[in-house]
């Protein structure tokens, strides 16, 4: 099986190649880049005016699967990242059970490959249960196929678990990610702690709780050498800590999420669920920072912390809906408009979508090398659409940009060269 | 003029001349309370619900009166200890109450914005008589009604407010509603009951009371939540009442004949001692009865009142 990509824009931040170039994949891989190549029996896919990228990668999402299935599932969610141009999404393991063991890691591995759409890594729990006391067994958990380990949904709260938590990990190579929030201080918070707050009448999360985690967990990766990667920068203050550690030499690397560089608290007004997130939506200037962040390379992934959530669970009062959104669908024309506006170039928006995550999580993925696997996406960056949250792939339509104007979409979706995605048969 | 809203659900969407609308129209229904026969024929037919999803006798009160003296059929619904107890959510009540088909809805609830929810997705009025941390309008226009009684105007007056600002919907929407009327408004309490960035609603703010006070015309306190000690806010009451209590030798600050101001129900020795309470300065039990009024007024209103006008006159 042979598929010539012909006519289309190669962005390959990885091989700094931005050019009009075509792309033959044989076997699942990339056989060849090159200026008008030619393979006879190869299917032709036409990429005139088309961006052609290495398969975006997101290493933050919520399949929901095992347990949770009425949300999401590892068929559903993985729909909606191929339609979003994703072609691999590291999995967060709050799942019921939760994936803190071999088990549990093999089941979503092997669905997944089932499924055969993205590709799905799943990332293993720091402690058992998620309840911050004992470690996991992430030795084997990595055997099974885990690509990092989180408690992602909470912190470790308790400083001496998440140090040995990262000296262990260390031992096998995993990254810790690192969900950031002082609990204690973020109290009974359930927005962001301003002036929207004050006004609304509702709790507030300082972003001091975020930058005290923060700084606690970029300290014990500089005293112990683990490889640290924060989730979802929401803070001015995280953004400046983690790019002096990343000076110092510390291994650091952070994710932001579109919707913490798109929306400031303001979208909270009117109580809108859809805008109630873990971090909250942070002020102007967060958002500024984290913008900047993004541009000078502190922060080098972009993520979407995909969060499905039942429509019941979001159709109540503020104070009690659940945290998050569905971001696979969306991740990608919101990145772009970041290039629209001048804060990346076209070329940094696709690295942050590519091989800033694969870099972050060590996945053998990300560029378009001869000889990588062929995981590739294929964009119209001048389709303008409208969103409209009903007919969003995932189970869940809990989103703030419901409605939007958005510019930008994947049109075919490859994964180990195989197209798992045509916009045109949608 | 007329009263565009179909809802009130915080003094931040009204403008001055609602604001002084719904005064003008209390004032003029004040006098039905003190009638023989305390009621008019102008609601009649109409059916109001309150539905406190939290406990509040005196509000819940004040407006099941003020309905029934405008003749319409008022009931009251305590959802605290039934519905949501049984893990009914706010949309199967608002379901439930579109149902019964209300004319207006009168919702206490716990969480701020519930009653936007319900003014978003029902047919009928809502007015909010609390929302969480957030608004609770006829609150802050029945103070605005006692202190234009007494005062004769709200315009140039400075009112201090004191007490615990971060968990209270009277100061906001005081806030608001004194702003708009051309008043300035001192904030005073703790650090730990003043809401982050609250000076940009346009009031002034102060950890020290005494700055607060001095030379005020009106001073109102707030009412502090006992059951808030336990979370690292307040020492003490005792430390509290020291510093945050105001007692006949700080009132002093105030203008000779400033006005003394409490929601209800007050801890007494706590944020106001006795003397204060019991004196002359005080003007309370006027803040009740200006709430009937209030709340007549604004049943009237969001049923539409001018075409009403003619025949309750
Ligand atoms: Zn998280």
């Amino acid at each position: 099986m042979k598929i010539l990509i012909k006519g289309g824009r190669l962005i390959d931040p990885a091989n700094s190649i931005d050019d009009q170039l075509d792309v033959l994949i044989e076997n699942g891989c990339v056989a060849a880049v090159g200026t008008n190549l030619d393979s006879d029996n190869a299917q032709v896919l036409d990429a005139t005016n088309r961006l052609v990228v290495p398969g975006l990668i997101d290493v933050h999402v919520h399949l929901r699967e095992p347990g949770y299935e009425y949300k999401e599932d590892i068929q559903s969610g993985t729909r909606a990242a191929v339609a979003g141009g994703f072609t691999s999404v590291a999995c967060m393991p709050n799942t019921d059970p939760v994936n803190d063991n071999k088990t549990v890691t093999s089941y979503i591995c092997q669905k997944a490959a089932e499924v055969g759409l993205a590709t799905v890594f799943p990332v293993g729990a720091i402690t058992k249960g998620l309840k911050g006391e004992s470690l996991s067994e992430m030795g084997q958990l990595r055997e099974a196929g885990c690509v990092a380990v989180t408690d992602d949904g909470r912190p470790v709260d308790d400083g001496e678990i998440m140090r040995r938590a990262m000296e262990y990990a260390r031992s096998f190579d995993l990254p810790v990610i690192s969900h950031a929030e002082d609990l204690a201080i973020v109290g009974g918070g359930v927005m962001n702690d301003g002036f929207v707050a004050t006004e609304l009448g509702l709790k507030g999360i300082p972003w001091v709780a975020e930058d005290a985690m923060v700084a606690r967990d970029v300290m014990l990766a500089e005293f112990t050498g683990a490889r640290l990667h924060v989730a979802h920068v929401s803070t001015r203050g995280a953004v400046e800590i983690i790019r002096a550690a990343q000076k110092r030499g510390v291994a650091v690397t952070a994710e932001v999420t579109p919707h913490h560089f798109t929306l400031t608290e303001e979208a909270v007004r009117g109580y809108d669920t859809n805008a109630k997130m873990n971090p909250p939506l942070r002020s102007a200037d967060d958002v500024a920072a984290i913008r900047q962040g993004l541009a000078d390379g502190t922060i080098g992934v972009i993520a979407t912390d995909h969060a499905p959530h039942h429509r019941d669970e979001k159709n109540v009062e503020f104070n009690i809906a659940m945290n998050g959104i569905v971001g696979l669908e969306t991740a990608l024309p919101l990145t772009l408009r970041l290039v629209e506006e001048g804060v990346l170039s076209l070329s940094e928006a696709i690295a942050r979508l590519t091989c800033g995550p694969a870099q972050a999580l060590n996945l053998s993925r990300g560029s378009l090398t001869v000889g990588s696997i062929a995981d590739v996406t294929v964009i119209d960056p001048e389709c303008a659409w409208k969103l409209e949250a009903e007919e969003l792939l995932s189970k869940s339509k809990n989103t703030p940009f419901d409605g939007w104007s958005l510019k930008g979409k994947a049109t075919n979706t490859l994964v180990r060269g195989k197209i798992v995605y045509n916009s045109d048969e949608v | 003029m007329s009263f565009g809203h179909k809802h009130i659900l915080g003094i931040e969407q009204l403008s001055a001349d609602d604001i002084t609308l719904i005064l003008d129209t209390a004032e003029s229904f004040k006098e039905v309370s003190t009638r023989e026969i305390k009621k008019v024929p102008t609601l009649r037919g109409k059916t109001i619900i309150n539905i406190f999803f939290e406990a509040s006798t005196r509000t819940r009160a004040s407006f099941e009166i003020a309905g029934k003296r405008l003749s319409a059929d008022t009931m009251n619904i305590s959802a605290s200890t039934s519905a949501v107890v049984k893990g009914e959510t706010l949309e199967d009540t608002a379901k439930n109450l579109e149902a019964m088909h209300p004319d207006i809805i009168v919702m206490r609830h716990g969480h701020s914005g519930a009653p936007h929810y319900l003014a978003e997705r029902c047919g009928f009025s809502v007015v909010n008589a609390g929302d969480g941390a957030h608004e609770h309008p006829s609150q802050a226009l029945l103070d605005l009604m006692t202190i234009r009684e007494k005062k004769g105007t709200i315009e140039g007056l400075v009112v201090a407010i004191v007490g615990d600002i971060a968990h209270s919907r009277v100061a906001r929407s005081n806030i608001y509603a004194l702003k708009k009327m051309g008043a300035t408004v001192r904030l005073a309490g703790p650090g730990t009951l003043l809401p982050t960035e609250i000076e940009r609603m346009g009031a002034e703010v102060t950890t020290d009371m005494n700055t607060a006070l001095d030379g005020a015309d009106v001073v109102m306190m707030l009412r502090i939540q006992q059951e808030r000690q336990g979370k690292a806010l307040l020492p003490s009451n005792r430390e509290y009442s020291r510093f945050y209590g105001l007692n006949p030798e700080n009132l002093k600050l105030a203008k000779a004949d400033a006005l003394v101001m409490h929601p209800g129900p007050m801890n007494r020795g706590v944020e106001i001692s006795s003397a204060v309470a019991d004196g002359a300065q005080n003007v309370i039990l006027d803040q009740v009865e200006n709430g009937v009024a209030v709340r007549m007024a604004l049943l009237y209103l969001v049923s539409g009142g001018e075409q009403l006008a003619e025949q309750s006159a």
